[in-house]
């Protein structure tokens, strides 16, 4: 009886399943998620090879040695057999072994930071290849995008030409965020005060959707973002209108963008402080603030500075302690006010 | 002096009567319904004199088979709520689409998100299983109660105040709205300014000791209280499997007391341990609670998998296939639970090498765990099986536990879980395996020991009806997560805008209301058996024909368990009693040494409890009453140095004759 | 914290009649408590532990504010140190002279303890003011919240253990060198010297690499 509904249940959400195969994961756009979604249908092949046969071999022992059947064999002290050990050890571990082998060079084919050698199956580019670059600031609850080599800006709107290696660099004004474009490349985190880096491509023109993948607060829902790829012409004439759209982000905009907001309508900047995203990175965006590198920067200076000072003559420290100060060129550390 | 000191402030903190959900007509509701629930419990409990028995019997108790009752209640109990906050969620996602919004605003769902992971884990799936090894495992093993009774009162009145306090956040004041474990800066001062995350701290610091303890005390019974002859390699299975969950219970825990320490300590001092600016690091939260929170899941699986071993090897009769197999899988699988963390957060940009050497140990574990289920596959080969219900709930596991393993594998692939991480199909994952192997063993063990602990079994006809509710609405519920994480779809959202997806998240929520189904179905099992206990009386106290020790006893046991410790020579050491015809003995019976319930644990558990609250609320007042309240009772428990008491030998001897008088009359 | 069984003894086994090989008429299992209190305190080791990785990782971070090296002062430590030594010393000499029976000299030299462990944590808390004085408290940086949460958490184990302490006194006093109370001496023993390898460990990772080359 259980068997028989079993066997019925599973075949129909096996059938069920099927649905899932026309989806964005297995068939991306993008040739960074194209590439994990085949190692999804590998990974899961060589796994069926265990998990077909165990879930098999389950509902046919529990309805061939149920009590009622007395013509099946009953051997209540039989509980070894080094053959079985062998095989139950030995099986999983083969495709483990397999598994693990497409793991450490699938990983280290796809890891996001490492720069991409191709463009899609079959078109290699050169190491030296310049992807584009992209900074990404997840905000409260909106995407910030900078365009560097552009040197225009947007918000909650990417636009990148196709064929074209992009290169995402990735940080978060003031909470952990995940970057992720599911047709374009996996996620990675945005996360304040640190920058992660993404390389992807996109192989086909058209509008993607593009989100939050870390849960990140009241607005997390709403924060969302449309990715358009389009042919390089497109993309250029697309930039050279935003230029010509005006509209500046400086600091003081930033400040008054990196308010918490929910729904946030496309916005575009015909102009970037160039220093701008290095200064959100940072953390010192606002006027009087450190920076985090070069605060670091002097941590690790006067780490190594502090031992050798504790050992020279007094005088000679006072005179590099004068030095420092003449030369310093941030202003008193203060803490970073928040909203 | 004194008037510069504002007396409001110091007895009330940050407490005031906006704390109370006023304006919330669902939390009214509730509140509402638990007040009147209450009420009736009140009044019944008045009506029959039972609150100076429920005191002395119970709370008091330092009994392990109480005690063992007691979490499971508990635990039942959190269910109902936990399981309340899923289909509230279930609603809204299949509800808010569009121009629709449900009916949770994302202030409220959020909190219910983060309330349902943590009551699941922490005050469902945790108490259960500390459950059943307080209540098996000293029987199992021929004690009498476990190493420190005292401390097993004390570990689960601070597993039932972190309860306590989780609850009051529902009325007075809110809940964190931040995620099951509360990542900073989220749950950092400056974005989550309110009591939420508060609450999310001193519940899990008070509970988390209450475990610890329990812990070290299971891991002393096991080591220290063997009966003789009962080496390592022939204790039950169940037996081992507890001892390789405890030691990852003392190996885990003190991780979680000190990061959810420091979180608070951002928090309520302004240090920079997870701090964005000033030198703190947030990725150094998000380690240290993932090296607790991997060995936890492994804390929750592996009591199950030993109900799993037990309940096999008695319902296909015969011993379990490849017992120091089973023993090797089980201490693997506590190892290198220390060795897999990072596989929660491949996104997070540690690099290459990093990832795959955590995604290789993470495709490891696997290996032991197949062995596991091929193991209890062969003890099925060439068995006579009882499709009675625990055996029921065991196949329903293997079939779906194993499609839940091989999807963690999936994700352990770290460029797939570049695309899956967050998903659906992640939260379809980590059900199917919770669901499907915790839980479904916990029912099993429920139908398999309760005869052992109440003396009538449960019935069968309503089980059968929870059972089929549950593992068919598991699989109506959970299926469409995959399928939407395939789509690309991300988990914690409310609210969504692509119509054509609506169908999977209503066909998922009428797999939750088959759930919702099994669980009233079981409700009407515990009533029904109740009242048809007569005909369901386990008059031997081996229902099963049962192959372990605690089938030796009567159902329920005798305070003492066994009134002669027993001597072991093998594995299924009842089994072999009854093979050779073992019969009681009738004379020669001595007094039994046993210790005294005692008060000391449920107050000073109560004031760790009340502790909280003032910390959460900055009553620091409170605080200081409360702490010094609490010390002053550690030391005042410590000066009583009478703890225990003799049983008579007669009245042991009158106990056991009635047993075997019983046995008797019934061949 | 007596446990209910509480003898040393290995079990007798006695016989009766036939069925005896299945059980034994009269067995007491080994007690517990030490072992109980050990994996106490190796769980109690593992939060220092993560302690000890915090300020790992964030110990370098001084957010342009005051290093170990210009805070430290080494003096100070080397005299808590000796503080807390001589304290283990002292408790050891308590443990002898409660093995031999000798109850007030057990109790005296407890006292001694209790004093060298109120001198450490005066000690200490003087450093602690006198850091939040000069406006290096653990608000001030990562490597300061990381500093006073790792040596903090140290001192407050040692004020927790001198409570501990001043209540054996009494309880010694009042019901002499028990079994139980023996017991509970060693507990406290174990737990003095964990503090006092903590103490090590803190001193020469802090201290002494926070201020030496």
């Amino acid at each position: 009886m259980i068997s028989k509904i079993a066997t019925r249940g599973i075949s129909l959400l096996l059938l069920t399943c099927l649905a899932g195969c026309n989806t964005v994961l297995l068939n991306a756009s993008g040739d960074i998620a194209a590439q994990q979604g085949q190692l999804i249908i590998v990974s899961t092949l060589l796994m069926l090879l265990i998990v077909v046969p165990v879930i098999v071999a389950t509902l046919y022992f529990a309805w061939r040695y149920r009590q009622s059947n007395t013509t099946a064999p009953y051997s209540p002290d039989w509980d070894h057999s080094t053959k079985l050990e062998l095989l139950i050890w030995g099986a999983p571990l083969l495709i483990i072994i397999a598994l693990g082998l497409i793991t450490w060079i699938s990983t280290h084919l796809l890891e996001p930071s490492r720069p991409l050698t191709r463009l899609s199956e079959g078109r290699p580019i050169a190491a030296s290849t310049k992807p584009m670059i992209v900074q990404v600031v997840a905000l409260d609850w909106k995407w910030l995008f900078i365009y560097p080599e552009q040197g225009i800006a947007t918000v909650n709107e990417l636009v990148t030409p196709v064929d074209v290696p992009v290169r995402f660099k990735i940080t978060a004004s003031s909470v952990m965020n995940a970057f992720y474009i599911p047709e374009m490349a996996g996620m990675i985190y945005a996360m304040p005060g640190m920058e992660t880096t993404l390389n992807a491509v996109m192989n086909k023109p058209g509008t993607y959707k593009g989100f939050s993948s870390n849960y990140s607060g009241a607005g997390f829902s709403d924060m969302k973002f449309e990715y358009k790829a389009m042919a390089a012409g497109d993309f250029n004439a697309w930039v050279a209108k935003t230029k010509a759209g005006g509209g500046a982000l400086n600091r003081p905009d930033y400040i008054a963008l990196e308010k918490p907001s929910i729904k946030h309508p496309v916005a575009m900047y015909g102009s970037v402080d160039p220093e701008l995203y290095s200064k959100i990175l940072n953390l010192c965006v606002a006027e009087g603030s450190a920076c985090m590198n070069k605060t670091m920067a002097a941590d690790a200076q006067r780490a190594k500075g502090d031992m050798a000072m504790k050992d020279m003559p007094k005088d000679v420290n006072a005179r590099i302690v004068a030095a420092q100060a003449a030369a310093e060129v941030c202003t008193t550390p203060t803490k970073t006010e928040k909203k | 002096m004194l008037d510069q000191i504002d007396l409001t402030k110091l007895i009330f903190g940050r407490l005031s009567w906006e704390a109370i959900p006023f304006h919330e007509p669902i939390l009214l509701a509730t509140f509402a319904m638990v007040a009147l629930g209450g009420l009736a419990l009140f009044a019944v409990l008045f009506k029959y004199k039972m609150f100076g028995p429920l005191w002395t019997n119970w709370f008091t108790s330092i009994d392990h088979k109480r005690i063992g009752i007691m979490y499971m209640v508990l635990g039942l109990i959190m269910l109902m709520r936990g399981f309340t906050d899923a289909l509230m969620m279930r609603t809204q996602q299949a509800l808010s689409f569009g121009d629709g919004q449900g009916f949770l605003p994302p202030h409220h769902y959020d909190q219910v998100f983060t309330a349902h992971g943590v009551i699941m884990i922490f005050f469902v799936a945790m108490p259960l299983v500390t459950g059943f090894m307080n209540y098996i495992v000293p029987l199992q093993i021929g004690a009498r109660d476990v190493a420190f009774p005292f401390l097993n009162n004390f570990s689960f009145w601070m597993t039932a105040f972190g309860a306590i306090l989780v609850n009051a956040s529902l009325f007075v004041g809110e809940f964190a709205r931040t995620g099951w474990l509360a990542y900073p800066p989220l749950s950092g001062i400056l974005a989550s300014p309110d009591v939420g995350v508060d609450y999310y701290i001193w519940a899990l610091q008070v509970a988390g000791v209450g475990t610890l303890l329990s812990g070290v005390n299971l891991i002393a019974t096991i080591v220290k209280m063997r009966a003789p002859g009962m080496d390592m390699m022939k204790m039950p299975i169940f037996v081992w499997t507890s001892l390789c969950t405890n030691i990852l219970i003392v190996a885990a825990f003190p991780v979680l007391t000190a990061v959810l320490a420091m979180l608070g300590l951002d928090r309520t001092l302004g240090t920079h341990f997870f701090t964005s600016e000033l030198g703190g690091n947030a990725m150094m939260y998000v380690n240290l609670i993932w090296i607790w929170g991997h060995p936890e899941v492994y804390i929750l699986i592996l009591p199950a998998f030993g109900i799993y071993s037990e309940v096999v090897s008695t319902f296909c009769g015969k011993r379990l296939f490849g017992y120091s197999s089973m023993v090797y899988a089980t201490l693997v699988i506590t190892l290198l639970s220390y060795l897999v963390w990072l596989h929660h957060f491949f996104t997070m940009g540690s690099g290459a090498s990093v990832n795959a050497f955590f995604g290789i140990t993470t495709m490891i574990i696997s290996i032991p765990t197949g062995a596991k289920i091929f193991n209890w596959l062969f003890t099925m080969y060439h068995g006579k099986i009882r499709f009675e219900l625990p055996m029921m709930w065991t196949v329903a596991f293997m079939v779906t536990f194993t499609v839940g393993g091989m999807t963690g594998v999936m994700l352990a692939v770290p460029p797939a879980d570049f695309v899956l991480h967050n998903s659906l199909f992640l939260i379809a994952h980590f059900h199917n395996v919770i669901i499907g192997g915790v839980l479904f063993g916990l029912f099993a063990g429920i139908n398999y020991w309760y005869p052992k602990a109440f003396g009538y079994k449960l019935d069968a006809f309503w089980g059968k009806i929870s059972f089929w509710l549950w593992v068919v609405g598991f699989w109506v519920a959970f299926t469409p997560p995959y399928i939407l994480g395939f789509m690309g779809v991300t988990r914690r959202l409310s609210h969504f805008e692509d119509p054509s997806i609506q169908y999977l998240f209503q066909i998922s929520l009428v797999g939750t209301l088959m759930i919702a189904g099994g669980i009233a179905a079981m409700l009407v099992q515990f009533i029904v058996s109740f009242m048809r206990r007569k005909e369901l009386r386990d008059w031997s106290g081996d229902p099963w024909d049962g192959r372990t020790l605690e089938w030796a006893t009567s159902s329920p046991p005798p305070d003492y368990n066994f009134a002669f410790t027993p001597r072991v020579h093998d594995n299924d050491t009842w089994a072999d009693m009854k093979k050779m015809k073992y019969v009681r003995p009738t004379t020669g019976y001595q007094p039994i040494h046993m210790p005294s319930n005692t008060w000391a644990g449920f107050v000073i558990a109560a004031l760790s409890g009340i502790l909280g609250f003032g910390l959460i609320w900055h009553m620091w007042l409170l605080v200081i009453v409360s702490f010094v309240a609490m010390m002053a009772a550690i030391i005042i428990h410590t000066f009583n140095y009478k703890r225990d008491y003799y049983i008579p030998a007669d009245e042991v001897a009158a106990t056991e004759l009635a047993h075997t008088r019983l046995l008797e009359s019934h061949v | 914290m007596s446990e209910f069984t509480a003898s040393n003894q290995a079990e007798a086994g006695n016989a009766v009649g036939d069925a005896s090989r299945y059980y034994v008429t009269e067995h007491h299992p080994e007690n517990g408590t030490l072992l109980g209190f050990w994996m106490y305190l190796m769980s109690d080791c593992l939060i220092f532990a993560c302690l000890f990785a915090t300020y790992a990782v964030l110990g370098r971070n001084y957010a342009g504010g005051p290093s170990g090296a210009e805070l430290f002062d080494l003096k100070l430590v080397a005299l808590n140190t000796a503080f807390l030594l001589v304290s283990s010393i002292t408790y050891g000499f308590a443990m002898l002279s409660a093995h031999k029976g000798f109850k007030s000299k057990a109790i005296l030299w407890l006292g001694v303890t209790g004093v060298f462990g109120l001198a450490f944590l005066s000690l200490e808390i003087y450093e602690f003011v006198h850091l939040i004085h000069e406006g290096a408290g653990p608000q001030r940086s990562g490597f300061l919240t990381s500093f006073f949460a790792l040596v903090g958490t140290h001192g407050l184990h040692v004020t927790f253990g001198v409570i501990w302490l001043v209540t054996l006194m009494f309880q010694v006093g009042k019901h002499g060198l028990t079994v139980e109370n023996l017991r509970r001496l060693t507990c406290l023993s174990m737990f003095w010297h964990f503090l006092d390898v903590i103490w090590i460990g803190v001193f020469t990772f802090v201290y002494l690499m926070g201020t030496l080359p």
